[in-house]
């Protein structure tokens, strides 16, 4: 057993921990703080299903993004259908059997990879070549391109160039979700790939990749437009009434 | 005045993205409110000689509202700089000051909010973009929270439904809190709780002003119309903008609003305690004053004994009305408790609470009980500009979209030449007229100016193809922007006007009904 398994063991506990408990933190405060008024963007769906509807829309269609800019949607759209594509064929390192839907996927995981990371470079080309989009970008705008990029890069390189062994490393993970430490190759490329992702878990909530949970909280988006036919009250502002 | 002319920028051939433009707008301030203004209505008369104490005051109110309100919160947690809002606001195509990009009108905040709330904006400041409140950062905060109009069109495009409208309510929150509040929104708020309206206008003033209308119209029609005024029992409680009491060209609405009911033989009074119903209190941001003024539309309703309660023609106003009242003063139905409870027995639930001027029109169209002669109406070629508020933060009718249907569907009852503007310049994506939210003041009159650009070029586009004479609106503070800017662009002012103007004009008051 090498030292690098024990230390990707290790990362991977802890990253799965800050994950998790960032992320809990983070979702409890955005539910339990109030909503004072109802301040949907209108036209608005009047009932709860059509609200969930719209909701479906903007998650999964990004509707808002397709009114606002085509290119950016084209390459965001891209860039996160892909990435949702590759998380499911990775599910295939941490069950046995492997679902069935998840053998499915699989070849089409394989070129989500490349459109997730086609996606990618778009975006951070317009964070270059659009002045209105370099003025307001930061170090870590650039930064966050280039730990995705990193990610889809060294597992498209796992895939067609350096090949691991990826037997080994399904019994890794699978060791891990039984609390046993289990070999990881020894291999470059993985041992980038697998500290980018650890990474990546840690400062999802700590940072704007906040705006996965965000979205289902925004009340703009989430709020039904019936103010007149029901009354809508904080608890915190409820206390003025008849003051 | 010295200093250089005013000028309006040029029309562009093609609606091309502006260059940025760094600071083109950093000289453009509203004025300061006077400690009067502020303590007036109990805010900190002055910014703190110890700006120390500035500063941490401002944060506490930051903590504050992020705390209250769950849409700051996600905002400023959410935003990813994707840049799809950076070119939807008039004030940035007409401006260019990057500053004015919804994004980074927010992102003055954001920093801020990152380095104080957010643990690698602690750590790490220069790398997340997180910046520590200094006093040029107030300024800048003050400088561009009073360029934004609040008027969401960014929150249409926003994957994540960001919108700059609440950031800059925070904004003006925390700024009225330290003692550096706007003069113009500030002082009319303390006209309001003084005397009743935005405008000052005193109940004596009203009385003669309606009694003057009500010959106006007697002259012109030869039919008694009424504009009561404080009328225990009537039936429908009317709540207009101030400005229709006498602005040009509001009153002619008004003068609408007065035959519609008229005909319909419908009883109806306007309130001198309630004589107002813009409510600046959701410019600032500030819940209480936002509270307070519409309690006033509830206690004159329950003084008079109304059964309905109708909201003139005023964007900001029907958002405070259509959205806010019933949280706010119970106006509305479908309460369970007490306080909202005691006004809601007495209002007709038949009909909606409250109801919109537009919404009471096109009902009674529908049922029959107006004639018009449209013909009336034929030297106008007309076309309508909708209202952000309006168009973006409320609705009219039954269904979404209904804010957009109902005032169109008015038009063309009332008049024969409709033409429609450009499709990206109407509905849930129209352009601001530039004075909404709380710039409507000489002092900012270039930022109004520039504001004004994208619906200026839609206008001068059917106006030259169309022969557009008419742009009909349902808003004062758009009647009265456009009335002041209109004139830059090469436009006659009296080109703009309300929706109840033109029905005014057609209306037949004789014995039809």
């Amino acid at each position: 057993m090498t030292a690098a398994t024990y230390f990707f063991a290790i990362l991977f506990y802890a990253a799965t921990a800050l994950l998790v408990v960032g992320l809990i933190y983070k979702i409890a405060d955005f539910a339990r703080t109030p909503a004072p008024l109802l301040i949907p963007t209108t036209p608005a769906p009047t009932t709860t299903g059509g609200m969930v509807f719209r909701m479906f829309r903007e998650v999964a269609l990004f509707e808002s993004l397709f009114k606002a800019n085509l290119w950016i949607w084209i390459f965001g759209w891209m860039f996160h259908m892909g990435l949702f594509l590759v998380l499911a064929r990775h599910l295939r390192y941490f069950t046995e059997p492997v679902w069935f839907w998840v053998a499915l996927i699989q070849p089409f995981g394989l070129y989500a990879g490349f459109a997730m990371a086609a996606g990618l470079g778009g975006l951070w080309a317009r964070r270059f070549l659009v002045e209105r989009i370099r003025y307001i970008s930061t170090p870590s705008d650039h930064l966050m391109l280039a730990l995705l990029l990193g990610i889809a890069v060294t597992g498209l390189m796992m895939k067609f160039v350096m090949h691991t062994d990826i037997v080994a490393v399904k019994a890794f993970f699978l060791g891990l979700m039984r609390l046993e430490i289990q070999p990881l190759p020894e291999h470059p490329g993985l041992y980038i790939h697998l500290a980018l992702v650890a990474l990546l878990m840690i400062v999802f909530p700590i940072s704007k990749l906040l705006h996965a949970p965000g979205i289902f909280f925004s009340p703009t988006r989430n709020q039904v437009d019936n103010p007149r036919e029901a009354r809508h009250i904080a608890a915190w502002a409820s206390e003025f009434d008849g003051k | 005045m010295a200093g250089p002319e005013i000028k309006a920028p040029a029309f562009r051939e093609f609606p091309t993205i502006p260059a940025l433009q760094p600071g083109s707008m950093a000289g453009s301030q509203a004025y300061v409110a006077s400690e009067k203004i502020q303590e007036a209505i109990g805010f900190q008369g002055k910014l703190d000689d110890d700006w120390q104490v500035t500063h941490d005051k401002a944060i506490a109110k930051m903590g504050d509202l992020l705390g209250k309100y769950r849409g700051l919160k996600v905002f400023m947690d959410s935003c990813v700089h994707c840049g799809a809002c950076t070119d939807k606001c008039h004030y940035f195509i007409g401006t260019a000051d990057p500053k004015n990009m919804p994004v980074a009108r927010q992102e003055l905040m954001r920093s801020v909010y990152r380095r104080y709330f957010t643990l690698p904006g602690k750590l790490f400041p220069s790398l997340v973009g997180a910046k520590d409140l200094t006093r040029e950062v107030l300024d800048d905060w003050y400088t561009y929270y009073w360029q934004c109009s609040e008027c969401r069109r960014c929150s249409v495009f926003c994957p994540y439904g960001i919108d700059t409208a609440e950031v800059t309510m925070a904004g003006r929150a925390i700024l009225d809190t330290v003692g550096y509040g706007q003069k113009y929104s500030n002082e009319i708020i303390g006209k309001v709780h003084k005397i009743g309206n935005n405008l000052g206008l005193p109940g004596p003033a009203l009385e003669n002003t309606l009694e003057g209308l009500e010959e106006d119209v007697k002259d012109a029609t030869g039919v008694d119309v009424k504009y009561p005024l404080d009328v225990h029992g009537a039936e429908v409680l009317l709540v207009t903008p101030s400005a229709d009491f006498f602005a040009e060209p509001h009153i002619e609405s008004l003068i609408g609003y007065g035959k519609v009911f008229h005909a319909a033989g419908i009883s109806w009074t306007l309130s001198s305690k309630a004589s107002e119903a813009g409510n600046f209190g959701m410019f600032i941001g500030n819940y209480d004053q936002l509270r307070k003024i519409a309690l006033r539309i509830r206690e004159a309703a329950l003084e008079l004994g109304v059964k309905r309660i109708v909201v003139g023609e005023c964007g900001h106003a029907w958002r405070a009305a259509y959205a806010f009242w019933n949280t706010l003063t119970g106006i509305g139905a479908g309460a369970n408790d007490p306080f909202a409870i005691e006004l809601q027995k007495q209002l007709d639930p038949n009909y909606k609470q409250p109801s919109h001027i537009c919404e009471v029109t096109w009902d009674l169209i529908q049922q029959g009980r107006l004639k018009f002669d449209k013909s009336a109406n034929d030297d106008r070629i007309i076309t309508f500009h909708d209202s952000c508020n309006v168009a973006r933060a409320s609705r009219m009718g039954d269904y979404a979209g209904g804010q957009f249907d109902i005032p169109r569907n008015i038009i063309k009852a009332v008049a024969n030449n409709y033409v429609e503007m450009e499709s990206s310049t109407i509905r849930e994506t129209t352009f601001c007229c530039g004075g909404g939210g709380g710039v409507l003041t000489d002092e900012l009159i270039d930022l109004r100016i520039k504001g004004a650009l994208p619906r200026m070029e839609a206008l001068k586009h059917v106006a030259d193809h169309d022969g557009v004479n008419f742009m009909a609106t349902i808003c004062a503070i758009c009647k009265a922007q456009f009335t002041k800017v209109l004139p830059y662009y090469g436009f006659n002012m009296r080109l703009v006007g309300g929706v109840h103007q033109l029905v005014s004009t057609a209306i037949k008051l004789g014995d039809e009904q």
